[in-house]
């Protein structure tokens, strides 16, 4: 049989046991909204850890980080991996424990919810509902489009005996296009969640965390014995890294200013509202440890591997000078390419359903969250909850997420080109929000003014940066500034967006007046006066 | 504790921006530069803290208000609509 047809039943295989599982966590569905939701507060140490990480790691953590390896060196690591493990962890840490306890005292299922109560503020609901929906959209179209293409490149030559899916890239010739594997994906994702609800998600995160990380540290191991040319894994390992090249074993090509000024960018997990509605599932507060404290190791455990592959492919001779040519000029088909040529049709097609796994487990977080905000955000909040019944509320959310998917998929056929720079630009309108919940959690003083101001500052410089990189075409864009006796200070444009939401918040809730002392006495211990 | 594991943060922190490997194309056992190994290291270190935070300074009067049994008898029963 044809090594693309191989790869492409191994996937059906995949995507139908996910369905399975979907199916069998609908069984315990017991029709409330709070089970859809929230999987009634029933979520342990473990699945929470798994649900949680699975959330967090899209396919760049298996694509991506392999091809920005290969284009910049081993510094990817430290730009977005160990800073993320110290930073992810920090929210989970004082934001997520926190917002949890809140959760579970007043029955929020929503951040808006949150603000609102916290607030007393029916507005800051209002503005931050479009802003989070409109910074979701980017986050479903990378795992859209990502799917789309893996699933083409690693399908390839499965239909070219029937003359079907011709492609001027042969590289792609005979695979199943992107616009249908796309639209395979987001039904799977869609009916699983739609069945399955939050118990559906949580099952199939923590199911589909454990494919890609086994997956991929077996896929690692066969790639590396077959790099060297030697006998033994360790010979081979020493010879392909010994010819990697200094400018990808250093950081002498990146910019020391731009990877400190990265650190900001994970402090948007603690604004994900996905997340969010994922830290209500625990069990109990003592659910999270295991997350706070794994998340690191977890991350490190996906991405070393994935960050050596990539500097080792960059060595001259892994691939064919015609293959080599056409990765230089599209670096995210390096992993693809490697498990293609390096290992057989069967790990292939495994490896393909674990980077799948890694893409629909941060999808079916977000598919289930922005039906979460339609209901309790806008039909509950504005039509009354005694008016719209569980049930009848659980079928809106599903038709809103319908249509906040036809959007992606429609806009994922545009074939937006800079879809990686878009996700940098998305986490920097989260992280640029991250002022607004910590405050709101540790600062008596802020008022709801004082989140409107901090709020529109955050989108308003978002914008305005966002338009100046040619709306993310300039994929590297940065603000370069002149510092006398410096040679080169350019910061990510998330500092800047950060700032102004910091000063515009605090500057106008010192300006005006407090919150209610009721409101105090609900989210701050009398200590904290 | 507490300031021992705030501290330990941000010296995690400040020891990400490890300038002094900036240019060190160090191969650490032959094989992974040590630029890369050293953040590795930051992870584990990362797990580590962490691990510490969950044991020393973990909001214990959360931990009693988010028990299972008292919180869902607590709560008003959802009630099921067709």
């Amino acid at each position: 049989m044809e090594a693309g047809m191989i790869r492409l039943l191994i996937i059906a295989v995949y995507l139908m046991l996910l369905l399975m599982l979907g199916f069998f966590a609908s069984r315990l569905f017991t029709g409330s909204k709070n089970d859809y939701l929230l999987a009634s507060h029933s979520i342990g140490p473990f699945l929470l850890l798994m649900s949680i990480f699975g959330t967090t790691m899209t396919a760049f953590a298996l694509v991506g980080s392999t091809s920005e390896a290969f284009k910049e060196g081993i510094g990817v690591y430290g730009m977005l991996a160990s800073s993320s493990g110290i930073i992810h962890s920090l929210c989970f840490f004082v934001i997520g424990v926190k917002v949890y306890g809140f959760g579970r005292k007043y029955g929020y299922t929503t951040q808006i919810q949150f603000f609102r109560d916290r607030l007393e503020s029916d507005f800051v609901g209002v503005l931050l509902f479009p802003i989070l929906v409109a910074l979701i959209i980017p986050y479903l179209l990378i795992g859209v489009m990502a799917s789309g293409t893996v699933i083409q490149t690693m399908t390839a030559g499965a239909f070219a005996n029937e003359g079907m899916f011709a492609s001027e890239n042969l590289a792609f010739a005979g695979g199943v296009p992107p616009k249908i594997g796309s639209a395979v994906i987001c039904g799977v994702v869609l009916i699983y969640v739609f069945f399955g609800g939050m118990r559906g998600t949580a099952w199939a995160n923590a199911f589909q965390t454990i494919v890609f990380m086994v997956l991929g540290l077996v896929t690692f191991v066969l790639i590396a014995n077959k790099l060297g040319g030697g006998e033994s894994l360790l010979e081979n390992l020493k010879t392909i890294s010994a010819k990697v090249g200094s400018d990808h074993t250093t950081r002498e090509s990146m910019s020391q200013s731009k990877f400190f000024t990265y650190l900001l960018i994970p402090l948007s997990v603690a604004m994900f509202p996905h997340l969010f509605q994922h830290w209500l599932t625990a069990k109990s507060v003592n659910s999270f440890k295991l997350s706070v404290v794994c998340h690191p190791i977890f991350i490190m455990i996906v991405w070393v591997p994935c960050i050596l592959l990539g500097i080792w492919a960059t060595v001259p001779g892994v691939f064919p000078p015609a293959l080599a040519e056409k990765i230089s000029l599209n670096p995210n088909m390096v992993l693809p390419a490697m498990v293609k040529m390096k290992t057989t049709p069967i790990i292939g097609g495994l490896l393909t359903a674990g980077i799948l796994a890694a893409i629909m487990s941060s999808l079916d977080s977000q598919f289930l969250c922005i039906g979460s905000m339609f209901t309790n955000d806008i039909v509950e909040h504005y039509v009354g909850k005694e008016r719209v019944s569980d049930r009848a509320q659980v079928w809106l959310a599903r038709t809103f997420v319908v249509l906040i998917v036809a959007v992606v998929y429609y806009l994922s056929l545009l074939g937006y080109k800079s879809v990686f720079a878009m996700g940098v630009w998305c986490f920097s309108g989260f992280a640029s929000l991250f002022p607004i919940i910590f405050a709101a959690l540790y600062w008596r003083r802020l008022t709801a003014a004082g989140a409107v101001s901090g709020i529109l500052a955050a989108a308003g410089s978002w914008f305005y940066l966002f338009q100046k990189s040619e709306y993310g075409s300039i994929r590297t864009y940065s603000i370069d500034i002149d510092l006398p006796g410096v040679n080169e200070f350019s910061i990510m444009p998330v500092v800047a967006i950060f700032l102004c939401t910091l000063i515009a918040m605090i500057v106008t809730s010192l300006i005006t007046r407090p919150p209610s002392d009721a409101t105090l006495a609900k989210f701050f211990a009398a200590e904290d006066a | 504790m507490k300031y021992v594991i705030w501290t330990m943060v941000l010296i995690l922190l400040i020891a990400h921006q490890d300038s002094w490997n900036w240019h060190d194309d160090t191969l650490v056992w032959g094989i992974v530069p040590i630029g890369l190994i050293y953040h590795a290291c930051i992870s584990l270190a990362a797990g580590f803290t962490w691990w510490l935070a969950t044991l020393f300074i973990w909001p214990k009067e959360l931990e009693a208000n988010s028990d299972p049994a008292l919180v869902n008898a607590a709560e008003v029963p959802v009630q099921e609509s067709n």
